[in-house]
């Protein structure tokens, strides 16, 4: 039998590398180890229940359950979770603030916590603590995490990556042996491949994953902004013209069709032959290897981080989910627990290993863990919180921020141009008018 | 016995009722009773949902958080807002167009049924499929059918040599609406079409045989006994037509969700999509609020136009 000390702990804590040492029994005496040594004690008679999004990668869900179970086993604590689908985390979560009900913690999406501050428990500590203790967090973590007066309103546990996702031979093909690094080969790379009949494309339907992720992109690549650092509404200007532009010159190479994509709609294209290129997470690749017949298609792609544009800086927007606790909650200590022992290097590497590359920490150290080098083709996804901005831009990554996102204000302003329903001045004023209302 | 009996009565015909007497009595009193538990049944269900409503338009409400009175503040963004604009463009059309095709093919379907057919129970049958799938499940059936690039459709035309590329259903501004306009019709005719066939059954044959024997030609039985007898039921299939169109939500959020760009946002998703997702309840809510004068025009023109004669209220025709 393994003992521990809690040296040997604060060691292995350090040493992220130690992903999936412990297993079985001894993970159980890690666990109630770590119970005992935690600075924070669960309640006496705790119970808890948390609310997530629905998980796209079913391994991920499992080590999930599995670490909450594991947390039950340490400290008697009984878990109950709860899922939802992406776009009902924030109105349940919303309605629970409100009324004060409801589970104790919320799992959600990036500005959620900023919409109810003062409804969320101060976990500056177990921050500063899991900061400290892993290398500490990455810029937009901090951003996401922190509320007014410098307080943690929220655990930012981890990214989920939206990249490029191509085929090789086809590009190889096309002359483009690495794929384009900045956005004028990659439009040269669209032209290319639509050229030899084997195009590309991203959605400019309503799909709030895929779509707000590479119009944001396009538009921050140009230097155009929602709003300015004071959250003034600055859509207006040549920037963005320039963005639209572009956007409109990308989307002559798509397959005929984007115009009417939601999200899953370049999965299924994508898995079934139809196109060569899009923008994604990492599910199209690991469906791709789930499926014996798509084998061939999870060998011949890979992913790519997204062209840098005029401005000379990634301008990738990926989807943060912010996991806080509510105030209303009758065992805050237990809430905090559950937080540290989650982001721990012994659970969150076996977690991180189990997502396949669908999330990515926002704690340095975890750029060690072996997921991200065991395949090469999850490499990418290792530095996207490093490379992403915030919902709002240069603005703030409150409610406002998250209504622009959710009323999808940018993203019918890209369709617009792209579908030639408006030219970019007349799409542009329609967009400042939203955001007006929305920025008011 | 009969003694007391005899007394009793004696002294009540002589006391004056008192007001309770009366009232307990009173037949008005009683059904004021009676009718309270339907009155709160709407008014907690129905009236204050909808007061809450047009209240919450007249406010900045977030979800999660009440708001302020801000008197017609979204109102006024929303008169020179494009988009919703082009939303109610959207709905009027969708729901125009469809409850026109719906009360067409409807009427023509259940003119049909009633005929003496073969296997007359099973094609009924077959006829409301349509209408027993969940919306959301045929949605789904559409979005396949519609796909940009798997499409049925499409492919079956490809291999037909008809067309070289696929057809855009979802991604043209037009294609679109037409689109979900189709799906609208699809699932709504059965509707239409049974209720018309109930209509159809009351009718007297003895009507028919005694149009037959003056002579009156098929089309002539139809204009002057089926049409004036069925219109009581077309003003209510109609209305109620009109109003799930016009109200539809399921079927564009599923296919859609309002793109592209907006082309097939409805009233009622856009309200959606600002209040619910976007989180800005009062926004939405006056968008919902707005809804209420189209659909009382719409019940209005159903029930005056169509029941303008008095003998369907069981008066004589002027």
């Amino acid at each position: 039998m393994t003992y521990f000390t809690r040296r040997t702990l604060v060691k292995g804590g350090t040493a992220a590398a130690a992903a999936g040492a412990l297993t079985g029994p001894a993970l159980l005496d890690w666990a109630k180890a770590w119970a005992q040594s935690s600075q924070w004690k669960p309640e006496k008679g705790a119970q808890l229940s948390i609310l997530r999004w629905k998980y796209f990668v079913q391994s991920e869900d499992d080590a999930f359950v599995a670490l909450m179970d594991s947390f039950t086993k340490a400290t008697g604590v009984k878990i109950t979770i709860a899922r939802e689908s992406y776009e009902d985390v924030q109105p349940k979560a919303s309605v629970a603030a409100n009324t004060g009900a409801g589970p104790d913690l919320f799992w959600g999406l990036y500005s959620l916590p900023h919409l109810f501050p003062q409804k969320c428990l101060d976990v500056s500590d177990v921050a500063d603590y899991l900061g400290k203790k892993y290398g500490g967090w990455v810029p937009t973590a901090v951003t996401y995490g922190k509320g007014t007066g410098n307080k943690w309103i929220a655990i930012p546990v981890c990214y989920a990556g939206n990249l490029l996702n191509y085929r090789l031979e086809a590009s190889k093909k096309a002359g483009f042996s690495k794929f384009p690094t900045t956005t004028d080969e990659f439009l040269a790379y669209a032209k290319a491949m639509k050229a030899q009949g084997t195009p590309g494309g991203m959605a400019l339907g309503h799909a709030s994953g895929d779509g707000n992720a590479w119009v944001y992109w396009c538009l921050w690549a140009f230097g155009g902004n929602v709003v300015d650092k004071s959250d003034k509404v600055i859509i207006s200007s040549p920037e963005t013209e320039k963005a639209l532009n572009y956007a409109k010159a990308l989307y002559e190479n798509y397959v005929p069709g984007t115009a009417s994509w939601n999200d899953s709609f370049n999965n299924k294209a994508f898995l079934g032959g139809e196109i060569h290129w899009t923008n994604n997470g990492i599910s199209i690749y690991v469906a791709a290897q789930n499926d014996a017949s798509k084998k061939q298609i999870a060998e011949d792609m890979d992913h790519a981080l997204y062209p840098v544009g005029p401005v000379g800086k990634p301008t990738e927007f990926h989807l943060l989910f912010p996991l806080m606790a509510m105030t209303y909650t009758k065992y805050p200590q237990t809430c905090k627990a559950l937080m540290a022992y989650m982001l721990e290097a012994d659970q969150f590497n076996k977690w991180l290993t189990a997502s396949r590359g669908y999330l990515t920490h926002c704690l340095n150290a975890y750029d060690s863990n072996p997921v991200w080098t065991a395949d090469k083709k999850t490499t990418p996804f290792r530095d996207v919180a490093k490379r992403t901005l915030t919902a709002g831009g240069l603005g703030s990554v409150g409610e406002k921020a998250a209504s622009a996102i959710a009323d999808f204000v940018v993203l019918d302003m890209f369709a617009a141009v792209c579908t030639g329903r408006e030219d970019p001045k007349g799409a542009i004023k329609i967009a400042d008018r939203q955001l007006r209302r929305i920025y008011r | 016995m009969a003694d007391i009996a005899l007394k009793s009565s004696g002294r009540t015909a002589l006391r004056e009722p008192t007001a309770w007497g009366r009232l307990k009595t009173n037949n008005n009193w009683l059904s004021i009773w009676f009718m309270l538990p339907a009155a709160a049944f709407l008014i907690l269900f129905l009236a204050y949902p909808l007061g809450l409503g047009v209240w919450l338009s007249f406010t900045d409400a977030k979800i999660g958080r009440g708001g302020e009175f801000i008197g017609i503040e979204n109102y006024e963004w929303l008169w020179d807002d494009s988009i919703f604009w082009l939303s109610v463009f959207n709905t009027l059309l969708y729901t125009t167009v469809a409850s026109a095709i719906k009360f067409a093919v409807g009427l023509y379907l259940a003119l049909l049924l009633n005929e003496n057919l073969p296997f007359k129970a099973i094609l009924r049958a077959v006829v409301l499929i349509p209408f027993i799938v969940p919306t959301v499940l045929s949605a789904i059936a559409f979005w396949w059918i519609y796909d940009s690039q798997f499409s049925i459709v499409s492919w079956t035309l490809r291999h037909l040599g008809l067309i070289s590329s696929n057809v855009d259903f979802l991604g043209d501004v037009w294609n679109a609406r037409w689109s979900v306009i189709f799906a609208n019709i699809w699932r709504g005719v059965p509707f239409v079409a049974i209720t018309l066939l109930a209509g159809l059954q009351t009718v007297s044959p003895s009507l028919y045989e005694a149009a037959t024997i003056d002579g009156a030609s098929a089309w002539q039985r139809f204009r002057y006994i089926t049409y004036p007898l069925l219109t009581p039921i077309i003003a209510v299939v109609m209305t109620f037509s009109v109003l799930f169109t016009f109200t539809d939500f399921q079927l564009i959020w599923v296919l859609t969700r309002g793109g592209p760009v907006n082309a097939t946002q409805l009233m009622a998703t856009l309200s959606y999509q600002r209040a619910i997702i976007a989180g800005q309840l009062g926004e939405g809510a006056a968008i919902s609020t707005a809804m209420i004068p189209f659909l009382l025009a719409a019940i209005l023109i159903s029930w005056f136009g169509l029941q303008r004669r008095k003998w369907q209220q069981g008066e004589s025709n002027d």
